[in-house]
């Protein structure tokens, strides 16, 4: 049994800078990922970060998970985990853990004294005929595939989502060498940043907006996408058909967050559709229902790099003082809400606002 | 269908090894994910679905989805978008559920407590 006074659960963003914090205050932390690398979606991210404001941006995602991996690394306080799935939750507060090494694995519990879960998100399928094909695939998995491990995903692909992450992940398949047949959104407009948007138009891949997947195509593999525009209640339009050749079809169509834990552990969880789903209350440390129980990043509701470094700097401060070990949090704490409210304001933290608003009516109407 | 060039990354040279796809000899990179190097020789139908026999490819790559299960040196349930590639590694495709206890009985010397034992214990209380 491991007992660390702070458990760490996912070391992207949130979670390093979690750990980074309550370790400044002199908590023995455990970080905990399962996979081999700390980093979460940044090890994936060749592009150079968005965020003006925030902390790192215009530096390439890598990048940062690389600058954020070495004071993790370095720091005395931290033990870091990796190659280790946390499994579940148990109600006298152990966690169970597989740790895989060398083709076998073992099992290993620990019980914190103060849990900080950055689980990040995971990736929304779409409802089509034939969306179960091989090389029908999250874009986020074609990223993965591509930029962590060198691999193309296939020849020609059609990208369904204009969004930023359907944006970015449509120019890095044409950096990969991957032809990309049509970027398709569902909604009349494009939702991801125009710089995102002129790149892909400025390759010559259109953007065909109204529209969406009709079907895709093929025997044991995907041989092609059927698309079709949508009327303004969000109905195929029969008759507007068009077929693209394509072996790979990525769905960029939102991200939810990633809350077994928190449900497991009996945190009062509330669907809030702007922040991606079904998101934990929690009060202004990040603290969720159940005392003891904090969340950060995408986990909390899916928003940007940026934000979820400052979100895990205040769980992990948090977590820190409710141990007695941070005696100027009040402070801290001020500084870094400060950092998020300059990081979520304007029309691209409008969605976000709205989001958090309703979780604070839903959570005082009850 | 590697990525032999690209603008921002480079990939570090890693220990090639030889593993075994349906018994035919195929060569992929130590420590990279089995499904990486299967894609990388254009393998991307991995399994078949336990009900209607359909074929399955990976669909997260972050061990998230379980769309990926195979039958890895005979231990069903494997997520091979996960599970790293070693030398001389048996990978097969999965046709329905998996049968833990055959694996486990059918000569896995190192038993229950093996870590390719707890892979088939997962796979199959979520099936
Ligand atoms: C294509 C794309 C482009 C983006 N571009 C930008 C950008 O330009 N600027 C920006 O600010 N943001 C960007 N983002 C968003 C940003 O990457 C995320 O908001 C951010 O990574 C969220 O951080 P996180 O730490 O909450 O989660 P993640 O980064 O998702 O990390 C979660 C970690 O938890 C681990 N984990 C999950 N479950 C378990 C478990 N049970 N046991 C152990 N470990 C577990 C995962 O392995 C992962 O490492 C982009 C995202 C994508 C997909
Ligand atoms: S592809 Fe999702 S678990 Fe492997």
């Amino acid at each position: 049994m491991l007992n660390p006074q702070v458990m760490v659960v996912g070391a992207g963003p949130a979670g390093m800078s979690a750990a980074l914090a309550a370790a400044e205050w002199g908590a023995r932390v455990l970080l905990v990922d399962l996979f081999s690398e700390p980093g979460g979606q940044l090890v994936k991210q060749t592009h150079k970060f968005f965020g003006s404001r925030g902390q790192y941006a215009g530096t390439r995602g890598i990048e940062i998970a690389r600058l954020l991996g070495e004071k993790v690394r370095s720091h005395p306080g931290i033990d870091l985990l990796l190659d280790t799935q946390v499994l579940g939750y148990y109600p006298d507060g152990v966690l169970t853990m597989e740790r895989s090494f060398n083709g076998e694995s073992e099992y290993l519990k620990a019980r914190p004294r103060r849990l900080v879960v950055c689980t990040g998100a995971q990736e929304r399928p779409l409802a089509f005929p034939g969306n179960d094909l091989p090389g029908v695939y999250g874009a986020g998995a074609v990223q993965t595939l591509m930029n962590v491990h060198g691999v193309k995903p296939g020849r020609r692909a059609v990208m369904v989502g204009a969004g930023n992450i359907g944006l970015i992940i449509s120019y890095q398949l044409r950096q990969a060498g991957v032809e990309v047949a049509a970027v398709v959104e569902a909604a009349p407009t494009i939702g991801g940043y125009a710089v995102h948007a002129s790149k892909i138009r400025r390759l010559g891949i259109p953007i065909l907006t109204s529209h969406s997947v009709k079907e895709a195509r093929g025997e044991r593999e995907l041989e092609g996408v059927t698309v079709w525009r949508l009327d303004e209640r969000w109905q195929g339009i029969p008759g507007t058909e068009c077929d693209f050749e394509a072996d790979v079809l990525c769905l960029a169509v939102g991200l939810s967050p990633l809350t077994e834990l928190l449900w497991q552990a009996g945190c009062r969880m509330v669907y809030v559709p702007e922040l991606g789903g079904h998101v934990p209350w929690r009060d202004e440390h990040q603290q969720t229902s159940v005392p003891g129980i904090f969340v950060a990043g995408d986990a909390s509701g899916v928003e940007e790099a940026s934000s979820a470094m400052v979100s895990g700097r205040i769980a992990g401060l948090a977590a820190a003082a409710s141990l007695g070990l941070c005696p100027c949090y009040r402070e801290l704490a001020r500084e870094a809400h400060a950092q998020l409210e300059v990081l979520r304001a304007g029309p691209p933290g409008e969605k976000i606002r709205r989001g958090l608003a309703r979780l604070g009516e839903v959570a005082r109407a009850c | 269908m590697r990525i032999r060039e690209h603008p921002i990354l480079t990939f570090p040279a890693r220990r090639k090894v030889t593993f075994f796809f349906e018994g035919r000899p195929l060569e992929g990179y130590e420590g990279e994910p089995i499904a990486a190097a299967l894609h990388a020789a254009g393998i991307r139908v991995l399994r078949e679905s336990p009900v209607l026999g359909r074929p399955r490819g990976f669909f997260c790559a972050v061990g998230n989805c379980s769309s990926c299960l195979m039958v890895v040196d005979g231990v069903p349930n494997v997520r091979v978008c996960v599970e790293k590639l070693r030398e001389g590694m048996r990978v097969e495709r999965q046709a329905g559920k998996g049968n833990l206890l055959a694996a486990v009985g059918g000569g896995r010397a190192s038993g229950l407590d093996s870590g390719a034992a707890l892979h088939g214990c997962g796979g199959e209380e979520g099936a």
